[in-house]
C-alpha cells in the first residue's frame, strides 16, 4: 500500500507542478508541453483508482487530438516578438482582476463540492446506478449510456456536429480557379475521348478547338 | 519492504525479457526491410556483412553511435533531445499489452487495444517535437505534414478498431483473440482488414504515405537535423511502431497467437511463434508495398483519409452492428 501512496503522490506532484508551469513558462510552446505531461499524470492517476477506461480516453481524446491542434496553433505563433511585446506591456496586469475573480469562483465551487461530500458522506449512495464490481468499468459505463442516458448522449454528439459544421462555415472560402482531380473522371476516359489522329496537310496546318 | 523489491526484479526481468527480443528483431526488421527492397528491384541489398548480410544493421548501429551528435545552435535543445526518446519510448511501451500466448503477456490489461490505440496516437509528438526544435524549415514542414496525415488517418483506424469490438464484446487484447478461436475477423471483416492496413501505413510514415520525410521536397523531413545515436533513435521508434501496427494488424484481423486450423501439425507449433509469423507476413507485405507502389501527393493523401477511409469505415459500423443485432450475435447481453 506505501508503494501505491508514493505512486500517487509523486503522480501529483507531476501534475500540480506541471499545472503551475503551464502558466509561468514564458515560453508558449512549453506552456503546451507541459499542459501534455499535466494530462498525461492525470490520466495516470484516473488508471489508478481503477477508472482504466476514463484515464485511456482522456488519452486518446486530450493529448491524441486536443493538445496536438493546441500545438499546431502556438508553434506558428512568432515566439521572440510575442516575448518583447505582451510580456513587457502593461496590458498584461490590466488582466489579473478578472482572472483573480474565476480562479477564486472555481475555488469556492471546488469547496462546496468537497464540503458537501465531508458534510454527508453518504452521498455516494444517492447514485441511480448500482456499483457492480464483477464487470469491467468500460461495460458498466456501456450499459448506463446506450440506454438510461441515450437521448443526453445523442445531444451531446448533435452539439458537437453543429459546432463541426459551424467551424467549417465560418472559415470556408470559395476560390475561384482551383482545379479539382476527379478520379471517377480520371478512370472512366477513354482512348476515343482522349486521343484523336488527324492528317495535317503541309503548309496549311490543323485548327485544335479546345 | 522485500517482498516490493523481488515483485519489482522479476517485473524488471520480464521486461527485459520482452524488450530485448524486440530491439533485436527491430534490427532484424531492418534488415529484411532493405533485403525484400532489393528483391523486388532485381538488387541484391545488403549481403556483405555476416551470413547473408544478417549483421548489417549492427553494423551500421555501430557506425551511427560513434558519429558526432550535431545539435543546431539556435535550436531548442530540450526539446531537440527528448524528441528522439519520446518516439523510441513510445514504440517500445506499447509492447507491454502484446500478448504472445495465453498467458504470456506482460500486462493482461482490461483495456488493452485502448491503451494501444492511445499509444500510437502518442506516437506523433515525437515527430513534431523534433521538427519544431530543430528550428529549421525542412523539419518543421515536415512535422507539419505528419501530425496533421496521422491525426486524420488515427481516426479511421479507431472507427476500425469499433468494427473489430463489436463482433467481440470486450477491450482486453487475449479476449479479441479467443474470439477469433472458430473465425479469424479477416474474412467477414475483409474490407475493414484492407483499409486498417493502408491506414497502418500511412500512421507509420511508410511509404507511398512518407510525405514528412519525402526527400525530394523535404530532404529527410522532421530528421534533416538529427544525426549520429538521435537519428538512429528515431529510427529504431519508426521501426518498432510499424512491428506494433503488424502486430495489432495480427491481433485484430489474423488471430493473433491462434493456431489457423486446431489440427496436428498446426497446434505443435507454439503460440508466440504463430504470432512472430503473423507479424512477419504482414510486415513482408508492408515492404512491398513500399517497393512497388510510387508516393501519393499530399492532397491525394488527405482525400483518401477524410472522404473515402472515413465514410466507408462508418458505414462498415453501422453493417456490422445490424447486421449482428439482427441476427442475435451480440457478444454482450
Amino acid at each position: 500500500m506505501i508503494v501505491h501512496t508514493i505512486i500517487f503522490y509523486i503522480f501529483s506532484f507531476i501534475a500540480i507542478f506541471s499545472a503551475i508551469m503551464v502558466v509561468a513558462s514564458k515560453n508558449t510552446v512549453h506552456s503546451v508541453f507541459f499542459l501534455i505531461l499535466d494530462f498525461i499524470s492525470i490520466s495516470c492517476l484516473f488508471i489508478m483508482i481503477g477508472a482504466e477506461f476514463l484515464g485511456m480516453i482522456m488519452l486518446i481524446v486530450y493529448v491524441g487530438a486536443v493538445a496536438i491542434l493546441f500545438l499546431f496553433v502556438v508553434m506558428m505563433l512568432n515566439v521572440a516578438q510575442q516575448k518583447n511585446e505582451w510580456f513587457t506591456s502593461r496590458d498584461s496586469s490590466a488582466h489579473i482582476p478578472i482572472g483573480l475573480l474565476v480562479s477564486l469562483i472555481i475555488f469556492f465551487e471546488l469547496i462546496i463540492v468537497i464540503g458537501g461530500w465531508k458534510y454527508k458522506p453518504d452521498l455516494v449512495d444517492s447514485i441511480s446506478i448500482e456499483i457492480n464490481s464483477t464487470i469491467t468499468n468500460t461495460q458498466s459505463l456501456g450499459n448506463v449510456i446506450y440506454t438510461d442516458y441515450i437521448h443526453l448522449f445523442q445531444l451531446s454528439g448533435m452539439i458537437l456536429l453543429v459546432a463541426m459544421i459551424g467551424a467549417i462555415v465560418l472559415t470556408f472560402r470559395e476560390r475561384s480557379g482551383v482545379r479539382r482531380q476527379s478520379y471517377f473522371k480520371q478512370i472512366s476516359r477513354e482512348k476515343k475521348d482522349g486521343v484523336e489522329l488527324v492528317e495535317v496537310e503541309s503548309n496549311k496546318g490543323i485548327k485544335i478547338d479546345v | 519492504m522485500l517482498e516490493y523489491l523481488t515483485i519489482l526484479l522479476s517485473e524488471i526481468y520480464k521486461i527485459l525479457f520482452l524488450l530485448v527480443p524486440v530491439l533485436v528483431s527491430v534490427a532484424m526488421i531492418v534488415w529484411l526491410d532493405r533485403r525484400i527492397w532489393a528483391f523486388v528491384q532485381k538488387r541484391r541489398g545488403p549481403n556483405v556483412v555476416g551470413p547473408f548480410g544478417l549483421l548489417q544493421p549492427f553494423a551500421d548501429a555501430l557506425k551511427y553511435i560513434f558519429k558526432e551528435i550535431i545539435i543546431p545552435a539556435s535550436s531548442n535543445k530540450i526539446i531537440f533531445i527528448l524528441a528522439p526518446i519520446v518516439t523510441m519510448t513510445l514504440g517500445l511501451v506499447a509492447w507491454a499489452v502484446i500478448p504472445f500466448s495465453e498467458t504470456l503477456v506482460l500486462a493482461n490489461i482490461n483495456v488493452g487495444i485502448l491503451y494501444l490505440f492511445a499509444v500510437s496516437s502518442l506516437g506523433v509528438y515525437g515527430i513534431i517535437m523534433g521538427g519544431w526544435a530543430s528550428n529549421s524549415k525542412y523539419p518543421f514542414l515536415g512535422s507539419i505534414r505528419s501530425a496533421a496525415q496521422m491525426i486524420s488517418y488515427e481516426v479511421s483506424i479507431g472507427i476500425i478498431i469499433i468494427n473489430v469490438l463489436l463482433c467481440v464484446g470486450s477491450l482486453n487484447l487475449n479476449e479479441i483473440v479467443m474470439a477469433q478461436k472458430d473465425l479469424w475477423y479477416v474474412i467477414p471483416l475483409f474490407p475493414m482488414f484492407v483499409i486498417f492496413f493502408i491506414s497502418a501505413l500511412a500512421e507509420t510514415n511508410r511509404p507511398p504515405f512518407d510525405l514528412p520525410e519525402a526527400e525530394a521536397e523535404l530532404v529527410a523531413g522532421y530528421q534533416t537535423e538529427y544525426s549520429g545515436m538521435m537519428f538512429t533513435m528515431f529510427m529504431l521508434g519508426e521501426y518498432a511502431n510499424i512491428l506494433l501496427m503488424c502486430a495489432m494488424g495480427s491481433i485484430l484481423f489474423l488471430g493473433g497467437w491462434l493456431s489457423p486450423i486446431d489440427l496436428f501439425p498446426f497446434n505443435v507449433i507454439p503460440s508466440p511463434l504463430w504470432l512472430i509469423f503473423k507479424i512477419l507476413f504482414l510486415f513482408v507485405l508492408f515492404s512491398l508495398v513500399k517497393a512497388i507502389v510510387p508516393r501519393y501527393r499530399y492532397d491525394q493523401l488527405m482525400k483518401l483519409g477524410w472522404k473515402i477511409f472515413l465514410p466507408f469505415s462508418l458505414i462498415w459500423v453501422v453493417l456490422t452492428a445490424s447486421y449482428l443485432m439482427y441476427f442475435d450475435l451480440l457478444p454482450v447481453k
